[in-house]
């Protein structure tokens, strides 16, 4: 169920993120979602995007380091407590998150939300229990 | 007026120093080729006899020894005495994970002193005087050195070794240390510090200080002198031959004196191997004529160096050599501490890294700092940014181990190092020496 999340190193100066979007913006890659976390020394973008296999060679082709993993991806009312219910139910099954961002869905009127968890198959069942619609690559790469 | 610590011998006219050394290199030569096989060999596949040495005039006929040497023949490999006539052993930082290690009779570590008594003696030191010596002791010669250099001359010695630099200061103020031993940058720090906390230099005691085992420059004399308020003097010296007091700076300080008696200087051109005259920089080369336990013949330092024997107004009559301009290879001393970058290389290596690295040696307040630049490989990625943390804590901590220094470990995007004609460049050092 779970989608795949692309990481990339980058440094912490002025025009390193400039030159990765370039390489993704060159090869016509078409995101859903973007994230940066930094230290004062690197940054970690993190990218769902459409074609994940695509995405992958040209950022290699340019040097970059990356890895891929798992995350949950979850469907959530676009209203107000819509994200709380949700991380109520990751509170509940005693989920440790190790980090989340969401984006909004356009038509759909719905909201995503992307969390990293040590225990991915773990977390799914546990918020399926709970009646989290779950989301796949599949249906992410539609929005 | 000038003090000497052994006036006869520092004032010699350069017959009579010659004449020593004519005759201690022959006496030399024989002890090593009876007792250092390894000598012995590398002498006969230089077709040389002891016969063939008769003064210092055939001194270019002996081959070079060279670091590499001391490390092939690591530990016993060069020692020319029974261990049981050995009372001591000094060891430098080690490189790939091998050390060079001196070995000392009793009357090698007496001859040693007798040289660090020299030097203190020429930056003014008397019975009088109280002698706080701010170098590590243990393995590291500059502690051992200088403390024993300090009890022949008769001073009252402190031996506070290096670090904690509040109780330095308290026992230099409470028990009026007026002569201080330490590596230049840490005496910059000492200064800083002092500053800080209020003292001027007619609140400190020092007068003189005697500063070595890593290059500084003119201006951070200067700024050292005026902080404290006292002279600063330089002194040189390897563990291979002894340790500090290879040669010392006197009142004049236009360079320093090399122990003569002890030492014969060569300077080269490290490419040819030809001598170069006075006033030329090159390579300096030692060999120890008095050393029982561990001698050496033609040692190559790496050290750029020049010599000149204009006479001295301080009445030294030894020659004196310039302050070590740089090296002939790569080593970088940082902090006191011998360097090299394949040392860290090693450790990348060792922790399953590729060896893509810069090193970048800069100098912040005095203290020399150490960046190691790595770059960022699939291996060492990973999407938790904790996990990089400790991996880089991992190869911190590793640097720390093998070179005994704390380097700052940056990660870098991959292939951002500069590489000219295809060879990455290792060493930026950005220190204006």
């Amino acid at each position: 169920m779970s989608v795949k999340q692309i990481s990339v190193f980058l440094e912490n100066r002025p025009g390193a993120l400039c030159e990765m979007t370039k390489v993704l913006a060159d090869e016509a890659i078409d995101m859903r979602a973007f994230s940066l976390a930094e230290t004062s020394e690197f940054g970690i973008a993190r990218i769902i995007v459409k074609d994940v296999y695509k995405a992958i060679t040209v950022l290699k082709d340019a040097d970059y380091v990356t890895s891929v993993s798992e995350a949950v991806a979850v469907a959530i009312p676009d209203v107000p407590g819509g994200l709380h219910s949700v991380i109520q139910s990751i509170a509940d099954a005693g989920i440790n998150l190790d980090y989340i961002y969401c984006f909004l869905g356009g038509q759909t009127g719905k909201a995503y939300l992307v969390c990293k968890v040590p225990d991915v198959a773990g977390a799914e069942a546990a918020l399926a229990a709970k009646g989290a619609y779950l989301v796949d690559q599949e249906e992410l790469s539609e929005l | 007026m000038e003090r000497y610590y052994q006036p006869e011998i520092e004032t010699a006219s350069r017959e009579q120093i010659r004449a020593w050394q004519d005759e201690r290199l022959v006496k030399q030569v024989q002890h090593v080729w009876d007792n250092v096989p390894y000598y012995r060999k590398k002498m006969e596949e230089a077709g040389v006899t002891p016969a063939d040495i008769k003064g210092v005039a055939d001194i270019r006929k002996l081959p070079f020894v060279t670091k590499a040497d001391l490390r092939e023949g690591y530990p016993y490999g060069l020692l020319a005495e029974d261990l049981k006539n050995c009372v001591r052993i000094q060891s430098t930082s080690g490189t790939t994970g091998k050390r060079v290690v001196a070995f000392y009779t009793q009357h090698d570590i007496d001859l040693w002193e007798d040289c660090c008594a020299r030097a203190i003696t020429a930056a003014g030191g008397t019975n009088e005087d109280v002698c706080q010596v701010s170098y590590g002791y243990g393995l590291f010669t500059g502690g051992p050195g200088l403390n024993g250099g300090s009890h022949k001359v008769g001073c009252l010695t402190i031996p506070t070794s290096s670090g904690n630099t509040e109780r330095q200061i308290m026992f230099i103020r409470d028990l009026s240390a007026t002569i201080l031993c330490c590596t230049p940058s840490y005496a910059a720090y000492l200064g800083e510090s002092m500053k800080e906390m209020g003292l001027g230099p007619d609140d400190i005691p020092l007068k003189a200080g005697i500063f070595g085992a890593e290059a500084w420059s003119e201006e951070m004399r200067q700024e050292i002198e005026k902080t404290m308020g006292i002279k600063a003097f330089d002194i040189y010296g390897l563990t291979e031959l002894s340790g500090p007091g290879v040669a010392f700076e006197c009142s004049e300080q236009t360079g320093m004196h090399i122990n003569e008696d002890h030492f014969i200087a060569e300077v080269i051109d490290p490419d040819t191997l030809e001598p170069v005259p006075d006033g030329t920089y090159g390579e300096l080369v030692f060999t120890s004529i008095t050393k029982e336990a561990f001698p050496l013949l033609r040692y190559r330092t790496r050290d750029i160096v020049k010599l000149s024997h204009e006479p001295c107004s301080c009445g030294r009559t030894f020659v004196k050599m310039s302050k070590p301009r740089g090296r002939s290879d790569d080593m970088l001393i940082i902090r006191g501490v011998n360097v090299f970058p394949s040392q860290i290389e090693t450790v990348l290596l060792n922790k399953g890294y590729p060896a893509n690295y810069q090193i970048v040696v800069d100098r912040v307040n005095n203290t020399d700092t150490l960046d190691v630049q790595v770059e960022m490989t699939p291996e060492m990625f990973t999407d938790n940014m904790g996990e990089i943390a400790a991996r880089q804590k991992d190869i911190v901590d590793g640097l720390k181990s093998m070179l005994g220094l704390k380097a700052k470990v940056s990660l870098v995007a991959p292939k951002s190092i500069v590489r000219s004609e295809g060879k990455a460049v290792r060493v930026i050092d950005k220190r204006k020496i």
